[in-house]
């Protein structure tokens, strides 16, 4: 349950700072509720001052990972007809790296659920904490909501750069997107990092031993 | 924000979901090859690196440096302090909100 504790902390964040970056309410919950992934969240409220449809973007190509834990969880449970949209909702690093962290079986599906649901559930919570909090801020840059905005896409982003390769990629995509800002359309440059980073990777290859998953420290992306 | 943003957020939910769903429906050895880890794991970091620093440097299609850049500065300190999530958020808020105190971008 720490797992779920631990991430539903980052809820707080999630809905301040989606209110400081103009959604209502209802908008942020939804986020909350029916994207339930927060990296792709975060992308989404880091991005939508740009425009709906880079949000949009941004969020959808963040979110790409969450097929490759879906064939993990597949492979592992089985599950049949109406369960499968079911285990995909809850798919998400927390359910998976919990349920990959036991030996048994039944173990496994227990914290996948455990951790699923209880995520879930912490998650929408704080989240409405959050925006509550958000909402009655008045002025969200005398309160540095947006440096609070930067330091949480640093924290998602830290336990990743676990390779030079990483670090590589991660100063590349930085270098491209920013320095495109003054010449294409809102938006674009974080279309850019994306193509870059996978053009990199392509020509760099792989970096050491295998990564098998993203580290479950509660990192919540 | 209007309510045309709306449209996106269930859009982007949707895809969310149709993308977690994709990986119970396609055939498990597509998604494992090296190629396509590779790929997602770099598009992950690249996405998140260009989030961070867009976030701190850009204002209204332009660069700019202000408190936001510190908070980044910051958040890097707390990180390699080994800081809890939440704390590394706060320091980002803290650092830009009382370099505004100060008058300070």
């Amino acid at each position: 349950m720490s797992v779920a504790i631990a991430t539903g902390l980052y809820g707080i964040s999630f809905g301040a700072l989606s209110l400081s970056a103009g959604l209502g309410l209802w908008q942020t919950q939804a986020l909350s509720a029916l994207m339930f992934t927060g990296g792709s969240q975060f992308a989404f409220i880091g991005t939508v001052a740009a425009g709906g449809a880079e949000a949009f973007a941004a969020a959808s190509l963040l979110g790409v990972r969450n097929a490759v834990y879906g064939a993990e969880i597949k492979a592992l449970f089985q599950p049949r007809g109406a369960a499968v949209p079911l285990h995909a909702h809850f798919t998400i690093d927390e359910s998976v790296a919990t349920a990959f962290a036991q030996q048994v079986s039944a173990d496994q599906r227990r914290g996948f659920w455990t951790a699923g649901l209880g995520v879930f559930a912490l998650w929408n919570l704080f989240t409405l904490l959050g925006a509550l909090a958000g909402s009655r801020m008045g002025d969200p840059a005398a309160w540095g909501l947006d440096g609070a905005a930067v330091a949480a896409f640093c924290g998602l982003l830290w336990p990743r750069l676990n390779s030079r390769n990483a670090w590589l990629i991660a100063g590349i995509a930085a270098a491209v997107s920013v320095l495109s800002v003054p010449w294409v359309a809102p938006g674009v440059p974080i279309l850019l990092a994306a193509l870059v980073a996978a053009a990199v990777s392509q020509v760099l290859g792989p970096s050491g031993p295998p990564e098998s998953r993203q580290p479950d420290d509660g990192s919540g992306a | 924000m209007n309510d045309q943003i709306w449209w996106w957020v269930l859009g982007a939910s949707l895809v969310a979901f149709l993308t977690k769903l994709a990986g119970y429906l396609v055939p498990g050895e597509w998604l494992e090859r090296p190629r396509v880890r590779l790929t997602m794991t770099a598009t992950t970091i690249g996405l998140l690196s260009a989030l961070i620093w867009l976030n701190a440097l850009e204002n209204d299609g332009a660069l700019r440096v202000d408190a936001r850049l510190a908070a980044l500065l910051a958040a890097l300190v707390a990180l390699k302090l080994r800081a809890p999530f939440l704390v590394v958020v706060l320091v980002g808020a803290a650092t830009a909100a009382v370099l505004r105190q100060f008058g300070l971008g």
